[in-house]
């Protein structure tokens, strides 16, 4: 029994927890891109480093809070900040949207022209964090770390294995809650969201209901830049702020919107747990677990796992890569809010 | 009365005009129907009289006043309703969700004319929370009526409602424009199945080439030897 | 007609004085290097253009092609490690094996139980029971591979055969693959291929990086053989010296000590020798490069060329008319990605090192769409001039930004901390400038600065 318990702890610590809150990270980004591409109608290739952009500025206001000797108790200075970040993030997104985007939109170009313009914002805005802060790897992590550490679990239990909870995932996990169930309220019951779910379903037939897509716009890149601030933010807190890692979250996030169905906010949210519990699933070693449940003369020599943990990454590449080759509308077909 | 007109329209996607000093008109309170061959013009008159095309020449009049140069929308907001033939649901939406975004530019109670859409076509109401796009053909485009409708509009025009429906259904949504037009709101149709629409119309236009050729009333339409050669199949 | 002509005359004038401005206010030894990977990049551009221009294929797996086209050196030129294929080649090949099969399996699979209600469970326990088994041999193969003299190899080497052969198999293992990708992937629509060859590039560049039995992954391959000869050799040899000696006859002839004439000769011999390496590499990538041109140029006029277009330009109306679409573009894909291998495998010749960590997407795909961009899609010369632009701009963008800085904070202190962190920043200057030239491109000049030529013929 206390085998089976220990086996189960092992997974909870070492899958369940990172997974989910990787997985909210994952799902807040790919939210922000499904938005874009609803309303928008395009592949945002600069999320990514837009998410680092809302991740600096907290970064700036937590340092100017703690030079106040301002902090937030037990809790992030970074959670004080990001409001404030939140702000910079959305003011930045409308005015990169009335300067670059706004034109293309009013052209009617096509995806893929859009796409390679956001390209062009992802240089400009790579070189405004790098330039801004620098390219260096940055903790700016204060507060309690752990609500439960690893050993006193273990003593409290009797058990084998402890079950770590770092105040960063908790934090991640109920942001992405609240955030979220904010967001889907906002769509389903309030009149602006529910033109923005119709503007994304049929803009023509908005237009002809006099829905504003001006106004639409402008309430995506406020949502957006909100999701990108947040996602970027809670992903630095948890892990730790470097401007590169964010170009590479791109993937992972196209990939979960795409899997759940790019365009549907259910589908984003899906898709984020789907990709994170895939990538940590297939690249554990199981072989702890294993010799925790089976008899001591079948354990496993080997590490027990499927892929090496270098391909953590390729992982949510060749999941995103069978979705559009087998079910390209995701998991939930997509194209509306 | 209060009338909703094109006069002289002459309008193109680019290259040749598709429609040509072309007169249409209707009034408040009466169903008018505009039949032809395809590519005739017919549709195109429609959304030249909604503001979808720009005029090359022409105007277009309401309540006696120009509003050639207007916006759809600014034509929505003074009370007349289009109904697309393609695409004219929002289908990952709700009944009502649908009904509500017809009503996105008023500001008073909707509720009452949710009821009445509900009472002009009560199985809406049976479907009113579930998605659109579950419904069948003539189920969507009774919520597509009904989404125009939700503007209070005195005019409704539809551009071939019964487009790939069922015989069946087609009588059926046939029998509730014809309510809907009792209930005072004027309705200019295209169509293609010219027999049906000119048996409940109360006038009518034949366009051919993007020219007007015959009107008057349906029923003489109907009688009329050309028209019933040309268009009704002998 | 001539007005098209004067704007190419135009930008070959201007990049020709820059780089002569760059040989006399920098080094010619850095001006040539420029140049060569201007080359470089001009052909990787033009790979792409084939594949956006003349089809509207939007491949945002560049790295990926580049970094099999680097492989491809390796695996030609480096000599085979013996000891490793002792201890873990019979292993491997049985994995590789055991890899075919799986696959063959699982294509196999598919097709059977295609209506089949629990045909992904089948599929994916028989991809389960593969990688079992593929990893009882592969684990150990690899460990021992590994062990074998892990400071210099550990990896099976390669063929050890001339590093020019690299070239085309580099093209080769570039079309190999597109042609896997492209079967798979090329039917879906323009922004989610873009995604999907984003993914696979990187997928590829992981592999490079980790399997270290293959290309020794982050330790990285040194001292790969040359095409050219080195600088040691040259400055040792006789006709060498006697050559330099006589381009500089006059300069020595002043020099009347002996000795002090000796050291000068010297000097220039060391000089002589790099740009004389790196002037071998520009013959060589200048002739790759105008080969490849005439034949993108042949071809993009061929009557090929013009059914690429017209389903380029409409593809439901090609379609239609009978052009087998899928397949068009299956061809251009595969040409295009080969293009980008064999520049793949001179970049990596030049550099006479692979190291795989060095491929990010920013510099080898991003970087390279913006060279397309900017130089004009479905025109050739148009890719070769934007490939030229921008890698110029990328790489003199920092000195460039230096230079600027300097003279805005004259007046600030030496050690003033604003000022010392533009300096800083430097390197970062040239992300927004190359942000900034695609956004302006993109809207000024949508059709790239030499824009695609309409032949009706």
């Amino acid at each position: 029994m206390t085998d089976f318990l220990n086996a189960i702890i092992l997974l909870l610590n070492f899958i369940v927890v990172p997974a989910f809150s990787y997985g909210s990270q994952l799902a807040l980004g790919a939210l922000g891109v499904s938005f874009i591409y609803a309303i928008l109608r395009f592949a945002n290739y600069a999320h990514g480093d837009l998410m680092s952009f809302g991740a600096m500025f907290a970064i700036l206001f937590t340092w100017l809070f703690q030079s106040y000797g301002i902090n937030f108790g037990i809790l992030p200075t970074a959670l004080l900040a990001l409001p404030f970040s939140i702000i910079i993030c959305v003011f930045f997104c409308l005015i990169t949207d009335r300067f670059v985007f706004r034109y293309y939109r009013i052209k009617k170009s096509s995806p893929v022209t859009l796409a390679m313009v956001s390209l062009g914002v992802m240089f400009i805005i790579q070189a405004i964090v790098r330039v801004v802060i620098g390219p260096a790897d940055r903790k700016f992590f204060d507060g309690q770390k752990f609500i439960i550490k690893a050993k006193k679990f273990k003593e409290i239990t009797g058990l084998n294995e402890g079950l770590a909870l770092k105040s960063t995932q908790v934090i991640t996990i109920l942001v992405t809650v609240i955030l979220v169930s904010l967001l889907f309220w906002f769509l389903q019951k309030t009149r602006t969201g529910k033109s923005m779910r119709a503007f994304s379903d049929n803009e023509d037939l908005a237009l002809l209901s006099g829905i504003n897509p001006d106004r639409v716009v402008f309430i995506t890149w406020i949502v957006v830049g909100t999701l990108a601030s947040v996602a970027g933010t809670l992903y630095g807190l948890d892990k730790s702020f470097k401007p590169f890692t964010y170009l590479n979250l791109v993937l992972p996030i196209f990939a979960s919107a795409i899997v759940g169905g790019i365009g549907s906010p259910v589908g984003a949210v899906v898709g984020g747990y789907v990709i994170a519990f895939s990538e940590i699933m297939i690249t554990y070693a199981y072989k702890k677990f294993f010799i925790y449940l089976l008899p001591s003369s079948l354990e496993p020599s080997g590490l027990v796992q499927l892929l090496s943990t270098d391909y953590k990454f390729a992982v949510s590449y060749s999941i995103l890569v069978i979705v559009l080759l087998v079910r390209p509308s995701g998991i939930f077909k997509g194209r509306t809010l | 009365m209060n009338s909703f007109s094109g006069k002289n329209m002459t309008a193109g996607y680019g290259g040749a005009d598709i429609i040509k000093k072309c007169n249409i008109e209707v009034t408040q309170g009466e169903i008018v129907v505009v039949i032809g061959p395809n590519g005739a013009g017919k549709s195109t008159a429609m959304k030249a009289m909604l503001g979808m095309l720009k005029l090359k020449s022409g105007s277009i009049l309401y309540k006696n006043q120009e509003i050639t140069k207007m916006l759809p929308q600014e034509r929505v907001k003074l009370g007349i309703a289009f109904v697309p033939q393609t695409r004219n649901v929002f289908s990952g939406m709700t009944v009502e969700e649908n009904l509500e975004m017809g009503a996105f530019l008023r500001n008073d109670n909707i509720y009452k004319t949710i009821k009445e859409i509900y009472d002009l076509f009560p199985v809406l109401y049976e479907k009113k929370n579930q998605n659109v796009g579950e419904l069948s053909g003539g189920q969507r485009q009774q919520v597509a009526f009904g989404r125009a409708l939700m503007t209070q509009p005195n005019i409704l025009m539809l551009d071939e409602p019964t487009a790939g429906v069922s015989p069946i259904v087609m009588d059926d949504l046939f029998s509730r424009i014809i309510e809907v037009g009792k209930t005072g709101v004027g309705i200019l149709m295209v169509e293609q199945n010219a027999k049906q629409a000119l048996g409940i119309a109360d006038r009518g236009y034949v366009l051919v080439n993007g020219e007007n050729r015959i009107e008057g009333k349906g029923a003489d339409l109907l009688n009329n030897p050309d028209v019933r050669k040309s268009f009704l199949g002998g | 007609m001539i007005n098209k002509n004067i704007s190419e005359l135009l930008s070959l004038f201007i990049m020709i004085t820059l780089f002569l401005l760059v040989g006399f206010i920098q080094s010619w030894s850095m001006s040539i290097t420029i140049l060569n990977m201007c080359i470089i990049s001009a052909i990787m551009s033009m790979g792409i253009n084939i594949q956006w221009g003349y089809a509207g294929i939007f491949n945002v797996g560049i790295m990926g092609f580049t970094g099999l086209g680097g492989l491809a050196t390796v695996l030609v030129s480096y000599s085979p490690v013996h000891e490793a294929w002792r201890v873990g080649g019979f292993g491997m090949i049985i994995s590789l094996f055991l890899l075919i099969l799986t696959v063959v399996i699982v294509f196999f699979l598919n097709r059977i139980y295609k209506n089949n209600k629990y045909k992904y469970l089948i599929i994916s326990l028989a991809i389960i029971v593969g990688l079992v088994l593929i990893n009882y041999f592969y684990r150990p193969s690899v460990l021992a591979i590994e062990d074998v003299n892990p400071a210099i190899s550990g990896f099976l080497g390669g063929l050890g055969l001339p590093i020019l052969f690299s070239w085309i198999v580099g093209g080769l293992f570039a079309a190999g693959v597109a042609f896997i990708i492209g079967k798979i992937a090329l039917g879906l629509r323009s922004d989610y291929l873009a995604i999907a060859t984003l993914g696979i590039s990187e997928v590829i560049i992981a592999v490079l990086k980790h399997e270290d039995w293959l290309s020794r992954g982050v330790k990285n391959v040194i001292g790969l053989k040359r095409p050219v000869p080195y600088e040691i050799d040259l400055q040792a040899s006789e006709w060498f010296i006697s050559f330099i000696s006589y381009l500089h006859s006059a300069k020595l002839s002043k020099i009347s000590e002996v000795l002090e004439r000796q050291k000068v000769l010297d000097q220039l011999v060391i000089e002589g020798s790099t740009i004389f390496v790196k002037i071998s590499y520009l013959i060589l990538f200048t002739i790759v490069l105008l080969f490849i041109l005439y034949l993108a140029n042949k071809a993009q006029f061929s009557p090929w060329g013009r059914m690429m277009r017209a389903i380029r330009d409409n593809e439901i109306s090609a379609n239609a008319m009978g052009k087998n679409v899928v397949k068009r573009h299956l061809q251009v894909f595969v040409i295009g990605s080969a293009v980008v291998g064999i520049a793949g495998a001179m970049m990596v010749t030049q550099n006479g090192l692979f190291t795989p960590s060095s491929y990010l997407p920013l510099r080898y795909t991003f970087l390279i769409w913006v060279m397309v961009i900017v130089g004009g899609s479905g025109n050739n010369l148009g890719s070769i001039l934007g490939g030229f632009i921008v890698w110029f701009t990328w790489i003199e963008a920092a000195p460039v930004s230096l230079y600027l800085i300097e003279i805005f904070t004259s007046g600030l202190d030496e050690n003033n901390s604003f000022k010392l962190h533009l300096v800083d920043s430097v390197p970062y200057f040239r992300f927004l400038i190359m942000g900034v030239v695609l956004l302006l491109v993109l809207r000024y000049r949508p059709k790239g600065v030499l824009p695609e030529k309409v032949r009706h013929s």
